[in-house]
């Protein structure tokens, strides 16, 4: 097949990358339409962060090509460089310098006139929720707010290809969803968007594509929801204290999905595989759990994880050496109190 | 398997006249960012200023009086070009530590991803770095005056033996600015930047004269280059052999152009290797 490459911001084809003996890249292929987001989603030590660098011109690749928004990353470096903003995975700012200052230099640093430069910077602190914090120094900021600076400091130049190589990890919870935020502010604009992740249910919210990247290859790509019926999908579990109510706890949850609920009568645990519907099947398991007047406890969605898409995939678990403080293995639970 | 087509779109070069121009504005940018990073932490200006003073006054008050030293002026004036090239080595520890740093942060990532000159984030470095050594010199040699220190060689001599003590600075910074950018990790880079500095500055004529030291250790302190820029700069500050016959002189440009001869190209390739 030959792409044509009007429609596609970045076009990836046969890509290899070895460091010595370490074949971090052995063959990946790939296309982003533009203005489309595409999830890379592997383990530690997948090749992720190695792919990333190779399509911002950071690294040669061995073989194969990359072309970002028509140019060659090996013999058009430059005019790529023009149009691609990084956010690599360790916060690249200038802790001593203000938010404002950090940006102003990227915006000089990118051949701005000086002119248009602070009111770009001011723009992206306010927008970025920096604007109180702006002439503070950055290493006052929170984990969340760095981040965000760090961001804000690859999009000076409006650059119409973004990378973001794991923005989320080691934020906290509330960092990670101002970021999301973020980030889906910035596709809604236009820009053309490739991420890295660790999390599933990352990919799932940002992504329009998802690659599944292991030791160097694209094990598994597709929509978000089609990675995930692979997969089994979403799970809805909830105690019911009171056994007696437990029969009408499941008739009432019964038409949620197609399939039935299962029920452990020992934990007076009730289950449903809700597929890809999570959130609206949560909201309506709520509802009708209401208006029965049954009483229940640990209500949660339990979305698959890395580990559940490996598993289905490859029929395996990942294998990534484990990382200090790394949540790769943990599984995100989206739950409210019932 | 995927085949591309050729890009579609022609490339874009802009001339040599605009990326000049960028080459030297990028430089500017980056020396202004990195002087404003030296004078935002207080610590650093702790560095790399009190430390060389308290040098002086140690040097002048605790241990000169037990040192003879020839010449004219007393030991404060043998002294004084003696620290200032050790001053001017010691603040390329920062250059080392600043670039392994921005290596390993990702910032050289992202400026070598983005239009700017390549060679900006070294020269904006190199340049910052000779400003912020030029401030401390001229802070040394201010309280080298009030101690007793005097330049008996005219204005000419004073600022050849400033501009002499630059030059072996920016040596020292490139040779720092390769050590940063290949080993990295900061703590190393600190503790390699101990192993070669501290003995080439106090294994030199700089703080005592040569022949004090035992005969198998002056045949490397009376060769090596740190002695023979130490001897150029005295003998411009005091007086000494007229200024085209002072072999130290010679000899030293030389060392200092060949250090970086070969220092400034290994900076630049592990510049385009970080990562
Ligand atoms: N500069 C390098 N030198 C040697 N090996 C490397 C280098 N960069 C990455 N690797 C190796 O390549 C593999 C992929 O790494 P990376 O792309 O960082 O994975 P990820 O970002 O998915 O965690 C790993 O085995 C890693 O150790
Ligand atoms: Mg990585």
């Amino acid at each position: 097949m030959t792409l044509t490459n009007t429609d596609f911001a970045i076009e990836v084809a046969a890509l290899h990358k070895s460091f010595g003996e370490v074949h971090a890249l052995r063959g990946i292929d790939f296309a982003v339409p533009r203005g489309s987001v595409l999830g890379m989603l592997g383990p530690n030590g997948a090749g992720k962060t190695t792919a990333v660098r190779v399509l911002t011109t950071l690294l040669r690749p061995d073989s194969g090509r990359v072309i970002i928004e028509g140019y060659d990353v090996v013999r058009d470096a430059a005019a790529v460089r023009r149009r691609i903003g990084l956010a690599g995975q360790s916060t690249a700012i200038q802790l001593e310098l203000t938010g404002r200052e950090n940006l102003e230099i990227m915006g000089r640093l990118n051949h701005m006139p000086r002119s248009s430069v602070r009111g770009r910077a001011a723009e992206l602190l306010e927008r970025f929720d920096i604007a109180d914090a702006a002439d503070r120094p950055a290493k006052t900021y929170s984990g969340g707010m760095q981040r965000r600076l760090d961001l804000a400091a690859s999009l000076v130049a409006e650059p119409s290809v973004l990378f973001l190589d794991e923005p989320t990890t080691g934020l906290d919870p509330y960092g990670r969803l101002g970021m999301w935020d973020i980030i889906r502010e910035l596709v809604g604009r236009g820009t053309t968007l490739l991420l890295t992740t660790q999390y599933l249910d990352e990919a799932d919210e940002l992504a329009n594509t998802i690659v599944v990247v292991d030791h160097g290859r694209v094990i598994a790509s597709g929509t978000p929801n089609q990675l995930k019926d692979q997969v089994g999908g979403d799970l809805l579990e909830f105690t019911v204290p009171d056994r007696s109510r437990l029969d009408d706890a499941v008739t009432a949850v019964a038409g949620l999905s197609d399939s039935t609920p299962t029920v452990e009568t020992e934990t007076r645990r009730v289950k449903v595989a809700v597929g890809n519907r999570g959130s609206t099947a949560l909201v309506e398991a709520v509802r009708r759990l209401d208006a029965s007047g049954v009483v229940t406890e640990n209500l949660a969605l339990h979305r698959p994880s890395l580990d559940d898409v490996f598993l289905a995939v490859t029929g395996h678990a990942t294998e990534a050496p484990p990382e200090i403080g790394s949540k790769a293995h943990k599984t995100p639970t989206a739950g409210v109190p019932s | 398997m995927t085949a591309i087509a050729e890009p579609v779109n022609t490339r874009v070069r802009p001339g040599a006249a605009q990326m000049a121009r960028w080459a030297i504005s990028d430089s500017l940018v980056m020396t202004r960012r990195n002087l404003l990073v030296w004078l935002r932490v207080p610590a650093y200006i702790v560095f790399t200023v009190v430390q060389p003073v308290i040098f002086v006054l140690l040097f002048r008050y605790v241990f000169g009086g037990a040192i003879q030293a020839p010449g004219s002026g007393g030991y404060v004036s043998y002294l004084m070009p003696g620290i200032i090239a050790q001053t001017a080595a010691f603040a390329t520890f920062a250059t080392a530590i600043a670039l392994a740093q921005e290596a390993t942060k990702g910032v050289i990532d992202r400026f070598r991803a983005m239009p700017m000159a390549r060679s900006a984030v070294l020269a904006g470095r190199l340049i910052a770095d000779s400003i912020r050594m030029l401030i401390v010199i001229l802070v040394i040699i201010g309280v080298g005056y009030a101690v007793g220190f005097r330049f008996q060689n005219g204005v000419v001599g004073a600022i050849g033996m400033i501009l002499l003590a630059e030059a072996f600075g920016i040596a020292v910074c490139s040779v720092s600015a390769f050590v940063g950018l290949a080993i990295k990790d900061e703590e190393s880079v600190q503790a390699f930047g101990l192993i070669w500095i501290f003995p080439l500055t106090f294994v030199s004529s700089a703080f005592v004269p040569i022949a004090t030291m035992p005969s198998w250790l002056q045949v490397f302190a009376k060769n090596q280059p740190v002695t023979l820029v130490i001897d150029a700069m005295r003998s411009m500050a005091l007086g000494g052999p007229a200024f085209p016959l002072n072999p130290a002189l010679w000899e030293s440009i030389v060392w200092l152009a060949g250090v970086l001869i070969v220092f400034v190209p290994l900076a630049v390739r592990s510049y385009r290797r970080v990562g």
